[in-house]
């Protein structure tokens, strides 16, 4: 329970369909840690774990009658998210957190709390579907009726023991649904505005998060300036560190030229941010590592798919084929813009997700 | 279920004869003690008998003691009143929040302080008090018993050496009143709090004793109550239930009713020694509260073992609660060199006047039922589980 709309609503909902509940909150990050530090804002108001939200969850828990408690899992969110989330961006890639965070800590360390104070599943807000395919004997993984707020993209990792004690409640219905159910329920959050950033990094500015995080830690922020070339090979300039860029990137490159640039590659090795035209940027490959299939047990044969790339990326179709133990490859029927290191891949056989990786 | 309540470290209920002797002072007795009609001699009365039986129970002189909201505002009383900055103090590494926290605040204002860790046993050595003495010490605080391990220091020993080197000696005693006789003239301390809500008075009242000829600045300014040393009009029942609760507590305590409790403590904590394995008590080795006993158990996530006991009707505790409300390791076992997985696995059972030996045997069979159900399913075995 974060104190949102969502997971509210499934509280509700279940309590209304008489399950016997136990509200939990994941305390993750303590968002006063940084606060005012290095630029970082003062107030931290209406952000996940921030005081309020844990309030509200609390409030909500009471209102649907139901015992709550709060989970402290700072640490393991600081190892598991943050600092792989900083290390990503120091080796010029562009991470996703949230899956990190579904991968290790709600879909992990929470249904192990879970499991050891008793209860069978856990129940979360997430817009996706979970149901067990008998002619397959696997737990699938689907998208949601509402394709706006689809969030199987952050899910691809829930492996089938994890799926297998998980209950997704609003799979099935649309954002505007669950405001009114939680208007319904008269619950006290039903206004409340979602949330849309990542959940430690305040604005969205993870430049001023990465250097308040590391000062706080007594690290020094590395030194990761190097060339810019173009994807001729010629050094047409010089930039501050390879974790200002993504890939896709167009303003803010410090060169000017006639015809607009793009950042293409970003080299972890050498500092070496490549740059080139937009259509640099599209490309019918890529290559998947740290791979969790779940429709299938294995890919023994190539695979027609559809393939997300990015969050708010529309799935494209391609052929999937493994090509080494942990690694699969993707060729696209159509080019793809900014295919990005660091993003993962999850593809999709019409609403069931086959699985994903990361994207190298 | 009836719900069975082990936290009595963190709050006490209040006693039917406490909640009995406040009634009258809520709308009857109403009055300000400071005023000079009868409705305010009223409760000026009632504020004077508490002070009087709280100063028999600590056993010091009326004028010592200074009401307040409670142990955090005496320890910062005592803290902040006595020292300027330049000055230097000494407190332990065990110390509760309120004296730790309110002298890194005074740090921060310029004075010094030096933070004396305790032993693997829970307990402060009062020679490294001795050591850490400077020509510019001006105080020392160092707590009589843990609020965590229930583990008594040797504030005598400790006040000696105050009272030898001529630097004031506050003690908090927020878990020793009425659960263990005090004897102010013995321990030679200068400063000592206590709480009510840990002694079955209600919460927001407690009291700094105060030893006659000590130099003490207000924190609170306004009038002048409790002959200026703390401004604010008096919390009249609040400190009448502490009273009560004080002149129980004497009597309990001439009983001994503290014998009572630690046998209760001792069938609770032997019971669980015997039926769980790889489980031992955190400052086994000291004398201790005789209501408190602080347990590690192998392979349990404390937090998990809160919630599950708390699911059954059992109120028990693990380390600090944030202002989240999620747990974090305790300061006091890590300062006794857990490593943060130990300290999260340790449990703190405190009872109170209100326990019985039924809650005891009770809690025995779910614990003994709830560490064999967790390792079960401890996170490494479910981690190869779920992962596999």
């Amino acid at each position: 329970m974060s104190g949102g709309v969502d997971s509210s609503v499934v509280a509700a909902m279940l309590r209304a369909q008489g399950h016997s509940l136990i509200g939990l909150t994941l305390q993750l990050w303590n968002q006063r840690r940084l606060a005012g530090k290095e630029g970082m804002p003062e107030a931290v108001q209406g952000r996940c774990c921030s005081l309020d939200d844990v309030y509200d969850a609390r409030r909500v828990a009471r209102q649907v009658g139901i015992p709550y408690y709060v989970v402290n899992q700072e640490a393991r969110f600081e190892q598991e998210v943050v600092r792989p989330f900083v290390q990503e961006y120091l080796s010029g890639r562009t991470p996703i957190p949230c899956s990190l965070c579904n991968n290790h800590l709600k879909f992990d360390e929470l249904l192990v709390v879970a499991r050891q104070i008793g209860a069978e599943k856990v129940a979360t807000g997430h817009y996706a579907r979970v149901d067990y395919d008998e002619a397959r004997s696997r737990w699938l993984l689907r998208r949601p009726a509402d394709r706006s707020k689809d969030q199987t993209y952050f899910l691809f990792g829930l492996t089938q023991p994890q799926l297998s004690r998980t209950l997704f409640p609003l799979g099935g219905l649309t954002k505007t649904e669950v405001r009114e159910l939680a208007r319904q329920h008269a619950l006290v959050i039903a206004e409340k505005p979602d949330s849309q950033e990542i959940c430690f990094v305040p604005g969205g500015d993870y430049k001023r998060f990465m250097d308040a995080y590391l000062a706080e830690q007594g690290e020094a922020f590395p030194d990761t300036s190097g060339e810019l070339v173009t994807t001729g090979g010629d050094v047409i300039g010089e930039h501050t560190g390879i974790h200002n860029f993504t890939v896709g990137q167009r303003k803010g490159l410090g060169v000017a030229t006639g015809s607009p640039l793009y950042v293409i590659q970003i080299s972890g090795a050498d500092h070496k941010v490549v740059v080139g035209a937009e259509e640099d940027l599209q490309s019918r490959k890529l290559t998947a590592r740290r791979i969790n299939l779940i429709s299938i047990a294995q890919l023994n044969e190539p695979m027609r798919v559809a393939i997300k790339i990015r969050h708010r990326h529309e799935p494209a179709l391609a052929t999937i084929e493994q090509v080494a133990p942990d690694e699969i490859r993707a060729i696209f029927d159509a080019p793809q813009r900014a295919i990005t290191p660091g993003q993962s891949a999850v593809f999709y056989d019409g609403d069931v997700v086959v699985g994903g990786g990361w994207i190298e | 279920m009836r719900r069975i309540y082990l936290d009595n470290n963190a709050s006490t209920p209040v006693l039917p004869e406490v909640l009995a002797a406040m009634q009258p002072y809520f709308a009857d007795s109403f009055g300000n003690a400071s005023s000079i009609h009868q409705n305010g001699q009223e409760a000026r009365f009632a504020v004077e008998n508490a002070r009087e039986s709280v100063a028999i129970l600590l056993g010091c002189g009326v004028s010592e003691i200074v009401f307040t909201s409670g142990g955090t505002e005496a320890d910062n009383l005592a803290i902040a009143g006595t020292i300027s900055p330049g000055d230097h103090v000494i407190t332990t590494a065990i110390e509760h929040h309120a004296v730790l926290h309110a002298c890194r605040h005074v740090a921060s204002l310029g004075c010094e302080v030096t933070e004396i860790p305790a032993g693997g046993d829970g307990l402060v050595d009062p020679d490294d008090i001795r050591r850490a003495l400077r020509s510019n010490t001006r105080l020392i605080s160092a707590m009589f018993a843990n609020n965590e391990t229930g583990v008594l220091q040797a504030v005598a020993e400790i006040g000696k050496i105050a009272r030898e080197a001529g630097v004031a000696f506050h003690t908090d005693a927020v878990q020793v009143a009425g659960n263990v006789p005090v004897d102010i003239s013995y321990i030679n301390c200068d400063l000592l709090s206590i709480s009510g809500h840990k002694m079955h008075a209600p919460q927001g009242v407690g009291a700094l004793y105060v030893r006659k000829g000590t130099r003490l600045r207000a924190m609170m300014h306004g009038g002048a109550h409790e002959r200026s040393r703390r401004a604010g009009t008096e919390n009249v029942p609040g400190i009448v239930g502490l009273g009560k609760a004080a002149e129980l507590a004497r009597m309990g305590l001439t009983r001994g009713d503290d014998l009572a409790m630690r046998a209760l403590r001792d069938r609770l904590e032997q019971g669980i020694l015997d039926g769980v394995e790889d489980c031992r008590v955190n400052g086994a080795a000291e004398t201790r509260t005789p209501n408190t006993s602080n347990i590690q158990f192998d392979a349990i996530e404390g937090e998990s073992f809160v919630i599950s006991l708390d699911l059954k009707g059992i109120a028990v505790s693990s380390g600090a609660a944030c202002s989240s409300g999620a747990t974090e390791p305790s300061h006091v076992l890590l300062a006794m060199g857990l490593t943060p997985a130990q300290a999260r696995s340790s449990i703190r059972f405190s009872l109170g006047k209100q326990n019985t030996g039924d809650d005891v045997d009770r809690t025995l069979a779910t614990v003994i039922e709830t560490v064999a159900r967790l390792r079960q399913m401890s996170p490494n075995y479910s981690t190869v589980a779920v992962r596999s």
